[in-house]
């Protein structure tokens, strides 16, 4: 019987896949650099407020954050509007004093980064920043997204 | 002869084949954990604790701009109501007074490196409230200094390297931003 041979191009069909390797690692890198791991498991609520006249804080190693805001206290219940500082809320507001100084110790350059609630008070902020001021710690950053 | 006991031995090779696997579960990784997030806000100087020894320099009540922000986020300016846009261009209007070219008006600044902007709000003062305050004073300084660039320079305020003297003339000398955070009120009054 006749048997009809089936015609195929003469070209290779496979996508070159030896430089796969390469551009996985070129993307690998990046993330790698661009990364940051979560520094801290928050215990407030904070919820950013918005403003138009921002800046970038290019050199994050100078900076610390302190978050202020409701106390998350389950899933959806918040209590009163408290500070956190790393990884710890602190109850006892002049004790911000001791631990800004010491962390200006190691840094002198130190922005403190406020993260805030945008409806907390403002006369707990104003404590925290006079105990900035006694802790000597004054450049300061209000965290905020940009206004859209 | 030497040539003769050449035998065929396989190629050194490392598999490779995996090395793409590896690579991609590095990448998945970090993909997953990663978060591109810039910080950006409101950048601000507080200022040092003052000695309990020297009296604060005297300031001229025309030289201050008393902005009053209450809990309910009216706004008091100079003792007169007004709203929050109005803010910006208020606050311009009393810095440039008394500018070269500028007409002197009575009970505002004497020039822009004498004025004073102090921000005082009620301890109730929602936060984002205050903030907008903020933002409308910052946005005001910025837009003079933003005018006095293009006017000088031919360029934006922005493109000026923050170390360059053309920078820090207008920071510093032209339009110096002085902004003071009073205590703010119990509230209850």
């Amino acid at each position: 019987m006749a048997h009809f041979k089936k015609k195929s191009a003469n070209t290779k069909q496979d996508v070159p896949t030896s430089a796969m390797p390469d551009v996985v690692f070129m993307l690998l890198i990046f993330f790698m650099v661009t990364t940051v791991l979560r520094e801290v498991e928050l215990q407030v609520q904070v919820d950013y407020t918005q403003a138009e006249n921002i800046e970038k804080i290019e050199q994050k190693r100078l900076v610390s954050y302190i978050y202020i805001g409701p106390e998350r206290l389950g899933p959806t219940e918040v209590g009163e509007s408290k500070v956190q500082i790393d990884d710890a809320i602190v109850e006892d507001i002049n004790a911000i004093r001791t631990i800004m100084y010491d962390k200006l110790m190691e840094q002198p350059r130190l922005i403190v980064s406020l993260r805030v609630d945008r409806d907390s008070d403002f006369g707990l902020i104003t404590d925290v920043t006079q105990e900035l001021r006694h802790a000597g710690t004054l450049r300061i950053n209000y965290s905020t997204k940009r206004e859209i | 002869m030497a040539l003769l006991n050449k035998k065929k031995r396989p190629d050194p090779e490392i598999p490779g084949s995996s090395l793409a696997d590896i690579a991609f579960l590095l990448l998945i990784f970090f993909l997953v954990t990663t978060t591109i997030n810039v910080d950006t806000g409101i950048g601000l100087t507080l200022p040092p604790i003052p000695d309990e020894n020297v009296d604060p320099p005297p300031i001229k009540e025309r030289n201050l701009l008393n902005i009053l922000v209450n809990a309910q986020g009216l706004v008091l300016l100079d003792e007169t109501p007004s709203s929050i846009t109005e803010v910006k261009q208020k606050v311009k209007d009393f810095i440039t007074n008394c500018e070269p070219g500028n007409p002197c008006v009575e009970n505002l600044s004497e020039g822009p490196t004498d004025a004073i902007i102090s921000i005082k709000t009620d301890r109730q003062t929602p936060y984002n409230i205050y903030i907008n305050m903020l933002d409308e004073v910052i946005g005001a300084y910025n837009e003079l200094r933003d005018e006095k660039a293009r006017a000088l320079y031919g360029v934006p305020f922005d493109a000026l390297e923050e170390s360059s003297e053309q920078y820090q003339s207008i920071a510093k000398d032209v339009y110096p931003k002085k902004i003071s955070i009073a205590e703010p009120d119990e509230g209850n009054s």
